[in-house]
């Protein structure tokens, strides 16, 4: 079996500055994959050039066994791949509600769009409340609820969700990760970019460290959570 | 004072033409952070190509009232068929330049126009007289309105509430506003954004033809260098309005159009000031 997501030595640039330097690994359907590191490592660059936003240089990317890296960003949704871009990246200015319509711009099946907006507010009640108020109103941790409601409402095979609990309160943080926990369990695929080594680990079946546009380690969550380098490194341990 | 009912409505009416124009300005800018210089332009060749269709293709005589809605038709055509060309082949390869690039295009486009339709529209070099409505103004109290400024005040708020209701209400127009509001995020939701920036710009043309239709009715003339002053003032009112946002164009256009009409009628009323013709003040 061919995993949902193959990457192979991919290389991203901007201008002559390599941000990724030739990377490799896959998502297997049903899989939470991490990649983790700290700040400028390449882990959103690799993120941005899945979902489009970013042209490679080099390697391959392949989903459900079809080449990936020449497609359009807009094409790219409807094969599957769905993106929760770091930083939320809600539209400010537009309501909750059109912001999750627009997670389901090119679904046609008005009933199962109907339905997906209730399931996003039993999801997150927050967002049902205030479904007619703009988003940019929302507090950050709101915000992060609605750009992965917005995600999932192209019932995506392939969530990635980049850096959710990113300056978020440490109850919300929880939140939030409890609820990638949730999606797990459902069975979404999920690629997850994260600061919080110790809370992606904790999760993921698979992680990757990068550090400066390469892996330099991978592993099971488990493994790396435990593994000496990792914790000195990442989860702040002596 | 007996005239200021009139100089009102006149502003009005005159508002009306610029915040028509001024929505293309708020438009573009909106989406692609241009302001395209050349939109004035677009105005002008809308105006054309109206005067094409009632001077060249529809049979000697016609009368206006049967001409306009075609030529509003021919004018839009011409003017959609203008930006969408600019835009694909001045702008879009400019995308990612920096932005001062595209702001020097545009500048270029708006004299390439001006010089295409001084060079090969025939009698164009001087003025070209459009055609006019006949008979005299009706009355309403102390206003007067021309034959030629009904199709402005019909034409003027259907626009508008054409523009809301297909911004706020339609899949397209949420998928403009979002891509206004974050390009990179638009594409992630699967909004081809290159399309909704081409809509953008035909939408703003439709809008300058209709005003270079009711500008070429209200003076009787048109000239290869109507987009300039019309254009310049359409984007004082987009910028009075608030560029990006549509209803701010609008509004803008009226506040701008009222301030220029009551200008030049009243400045000469202030002491010191009589030496100053009226007229003198209405393009500060």
């Amino acid at each position: 079996m061919t995993a949902l997501l193959e990457v192979e030595d991919l290389r991203v640039a901007y201008g002559r500055i390599e941000a990724v330097k030739g990377i490799s690994f896959s998502v297997e359907a049903g899989q939470v994959v991490t990649l983790i590191g700290i700040n400028g490592a390449g882990k959103t660059t690799t993120l941005r050039t899945l979902s489009g936003l970013l042209k490679p240089v080099g390697g391959h990317i392949r989903f459900k066994g079809k080449p990936l890296d020449k497609v359009p960003a807009h094409k790219i949704v409807e094969l599957g791949l769905a993106h929760s871009p770091e930083g939320r990246h809600i539209f400010p200015r537009m309501t909750i509600e059109d912001n999750l319509r627009l997670g389901a711009y090119l679904r046609k099946d008005h009933e199962g769009i109907e339905k997906d907006v209730q399931h996003a507010y039993e999801r997150f009640p927050i967002l049902g409340e205030r479904r007619k108020q703009a988003a940019g109103t929302l507090s950050g941790g709101e915000q992060q609820m609605l750009a992965m409601g917005r995600a999932l409402m192209s019932r995506p095979e392939l969530l990635m969700l980049d850096e959710p609990s990113m300056g978020l309160s440490p109850i919300m943080m929880q939140k939030i990760m409890d609820t990638v926990a949730e999606l797990k369990a459902q069975g979404t695929t999920i690629l997850l970019v994260e600061q919080n080594a110790q809370a992606a680990l904790a999760l993921a079946d698979h992680g990757h460290v990068m550090e400066v546009g390469r892996i330099v380690l991978s592993g099971t969550g488990q493994d790396l959570l435990h593994d000496e380098s990792v914790r000195k490194a990442y989860l702040g341990e002596d | 004072m007996h005239e200021l009912p009139q100089q009102l409505v006149n502003g009005l009416l005159l508002g009306s033409m610029y915040g028509l124009i001024a929505v293309g300005y708020t438009m573009v800018y909106g989406i692609i952070k241009l302001i395209n210089f050349a939109h004035g332009e677009i105005f002008m060749t809308g105006a054309f190509g109206a005067l094409t269709i009632y001077t060249y293709i529809l049979p000697n005589g016609t009368s206006l009232w049967i001409a306009l809605p075609l030529m509003i038709i021919g004018g839009m055509i011409v003017s959609i068929a203008v930006a969408v060309i600019t835009e694909r082949f001045a702008y879009r390869p400019l995308r990612n330049a920096p932005r001062l690039a595209p702001l020097i295009t545009a500048i270029g486009v708006s004299l390439t126009l001006q010089q295409l339709v001084w060079a090969f529209y025939p009698g164009a070099k001087k003025e070209r007289l459009f055609p006019q409505f006949g008979g005299s103004g009706f009355h309403l109290g102390a206003v007067t309105i021309q034959p030629a400024d009904i199709f402005l005040i019909v034409a003027a708020p259907l626009s508008m509430v054409f523009l809301a209701t297909f911004v706020m209400r339609t899949r397209t127009g949420r998928a403009m506003q979002a891509t206004a509001q974050d390009p990179d995020t638009a594409r992630l939701m699967g909004i081809d954004t290159e399309r909704i920036i081409v809509i953008a710009f035909a939408i703003g043309a439709a809008f300058a033809a209709i005003a270079g239709v009711s500008h070429g009715l209200r003076y009787g003339q048109v000239d290869f260098r109507m987009g300039f002053i019309a254009g310049l003032k359409a984007f004082t009112a987009a910028v009075l309005g608030g560029i990006g946002n549509i209803y701010g164009a609008m509004l803008g256009g009226l506040v701008l159009g009222v301030a220029e009409s009551l200008a030049a009628t009243y400045i000469q009323h202030i002491p010191g000031m009589s030496h100053f013709g009226g007229g003198a003040w209405q393009d500060v």
